[in-house]
């Protein structure tokens, strides 16, 4: 008997070893099925019925009534307005701290400062900002004693759309600068020399260089954040309670003693929710896969 | 050009400096306002006097602890077998694990109050025991994406082929391969992940509040409605906790296999020293 390696015996017991190691991840798997897939196919199918168990389209169809649309709206803009005041923000300061000739020490810092920052939400961050922006502020304070500015007699209120986004701002824009720098790191400066040799001004430079290379990159993240403020229940419920109906809000309430008229509406929305997020996910490793050919 | 480009970004990384540490300066005094006129850390012993507050703190401090231990049971071999034996597996295993990064943890928690919940075929809500257990259990989903990535980090900085043919060549069955070659050579990866799961938990508030558990999150929103100083010393509490767990993640990430805390720190004041 030969001893080949490429013999059908060999290629057997591979197939062998190959089922057995299935075994292996039987823990994980079961595990994720409990509690990640079968909750989650239980909240589509429930989607998908009516209250009393039959298969229809209608409860999909409540998604629209007003109240509800009014909820994602809201949801959507908050999280858009957040999304794009973190990645405007995050990517200015980031492109100083990388591009700006800063020394490496506040680059540094700010790095540090970033990973804890974009950690801390939650309801200790409603807290902070209750104590910097509320009523009774130490910023508010300040400005109004001895700038002479009432904010809240400007209109201004922590507990209004833009006190939320503002407050949503501390943890997404640490994350933007923490996502975006591999990018900025990624504009080598062979790129800038050689459009300055050509005779580019900087905002030549900036426009037609840099910008479209960071395109994919900035869209990338800005739908990440997207998603990090659509998720965020915590905060906004710790800053407003039960007043601000964002989608998550909501569906807290509907948990808590079911507030909708027809309870398989919560499983609409939970669905409406997963949709969205995993629309802004899917288009961020998309996205994040165009902008890595640029990062080697 | 060059020479107009620092004082821009100064003036940017002043504002951005500004936005994030104006907040925790104001929290911190805000905190030390409990007495009128006088600057005290009155909110602070309120806080630490309370039994509800060191009740709640334990409660989730064992459940956080025991979401690490499950998680890292879970993970570690998953991770192992994975790279070990069906590399094939791993685009699966990995969108599993970054699930729960994409589906909220309101909506996670929906599922299992419906799935677990009464009259269902695992009515693990009707009891207080089952309740915690699903309370831990949502813990340690909501960790996997973070332990995973450490854990899976940790066994690429190893030859975990050698090792496991080392050990088994010794005689040793796969489970004392896993529990006394692998787990300690990616320890620090562990504990690194360990710290982050800790820092997201410890405070967790939707489904600790949604499985009505005594745990610290809900506590702070109760302190937020019922009070005005404490929670701004809660506040900056948590900030140090959330630096704390960050830097001890930071550095566990960045030891080597075998590496000792104590020689990693010997060597950096040398250094420090040095120049």
């Amino acid at each position: 008997m030969t001893f080949d390696p490429s013999d059908r015996p060999v290629a057997v017991r591979r197939l062998a070893v190959l089922n057995w190691s299935w075994i292996g991840l039987v823990p994980f798997f079961l595990f994720a099925f409990l509690f990640l897939i079968a909750p989650i196919f239980y909240l589509i199918n429930g989607a998908f019925q009516t209250p009393d168990g039959q298969y229809s389209l209608d409860t999909l169809r409540g998604l629209f009534a007003r109240e509800i649309m009014n909820s994602f709206s809201l949801s959507i803009r908050l999280s858009l307005a957040s999304a794009g005041m973190g990645a405007i923000f995050g990517l200015i300061l980031a492109y100083a701290l990388i591009q700006g000739g800063l020394p490496s020490w506040v680059r540094r810092a700010f790095m540090t400062f970033s990973g804890v920052a974009s950690n801390f939400a939650g309801v200790p961050l409603a807290f902070a900002f209750i104590a910097t922006l509320g009523r009774l502020g130490l910023v508010t304070l300040v400005l109004r004693d001895f700038v002479g500015i009432n904010i809240y007699a400007a209109g201004f209120s922590l507990f209004s759309f833009l006190g939320l986004a503002l407050t949503y701002l501390y943890f997404q824009l640490p994350l933007m600068i923490l996502m975006i720098t591999p990018a900025l790191e990624g504009l080598r400066p062979e790129w800038r020399e050689a459009a300055e040799s050509l005779g580019a001004t900087r905002r030549q430079y900036l426009s037609r260089v840099a910008m479209p290379l960071l395109v994919p990159s900035v869209s990338g993240c800005f739908l990440l954040l997207f998603a990090n403020s659509f998720g965020t229940l915590a905060t906004i419920y710790a800053l407003t309670g039960a007043n601000f109906q964002v989608v998550p809000i909501v569906l807290f309430q509907q948990i808590r003693g079911n507030v909708l008229y027809n309870p398989n509406l919560g499983y609409a929305i939970a669905v409406g929710m997963i949709v969205l997020m995993g629309l802004s996910n899917t288009l961020y490793f998309i996205l994040r896969r165009r902008a890595e050919r640029w990062q080697k | 050009m060059n020479n107009r480009m620092p004082v821009l970004s100064v003036v940017i990384a002043v504002l951005g400096a500004a936005f994030f540490i104006v907040p925790l300066i104001a929290t911190f005094n805000f905190s030390l306002r409990m007495k009128r006129g006088e600057l005290s850390f009155e909110a602070y012993r309120s806080v630490f006097e309370s039994d509800v507050f060191v009740s709640v703190l334990s409660f989730s401090a064992v459940a956080s602890l025991l979401a690490i231990l499950v998680g890292i049971v879970i993970v570690v071999p998953t991770a192992y077998w994975v790279r070990l034996r069906v590399p094939r597996m791993r685009p699966v295993v990995e969108f599993l694990s970054l699930m729960p990064l994409i589906i909220p943890p309101v909506v996670l928690v929906f599922g299992y109050v419906r799935i677990y919940g009464t009259g269902s075929f695992l009515p693990m809500t009707m009891t207080d025991a089952g309740t915690n257990a699903l309370l831990v259990i949502g813990y340690v989903v909501l960790s996997i994406p973070y332990m995973y990535r450490a854990v899976d980090n940790g066994m690429a900085s190893i030859d975990i082929a050698t090792l496991t043919e080392a050990a088994e060549s010794l005689g040793a069955s796969r489970l004392r391969t896993i529990a006394f070659v692998i787990f300690p050579n990616i320890r620090s990866a562990i504990v690194s992940g360990a710290f982050l799961t800790f820092s997201i938990s410890l405070g967790e508030f939707v489904i600790t509040s949604l499985l009505n558990r005594p745990g610290f999150g809900p506590y702070m929103v109760q302190m937020g409605q019922d009070y005005a100083y404490q929670p701004a010393a809660l506040a900056i509490m948590a900030f140090g906790f959330t630096w704390t767990c960050m830097v001890l993640m930071e550095v566990f990430a960045s030891l080597k296999p075998g590496q000792r805390l104590l020689r990693r720190r010997k060597s950096t004041i040398v250094k420090k020293a040095l120049p």
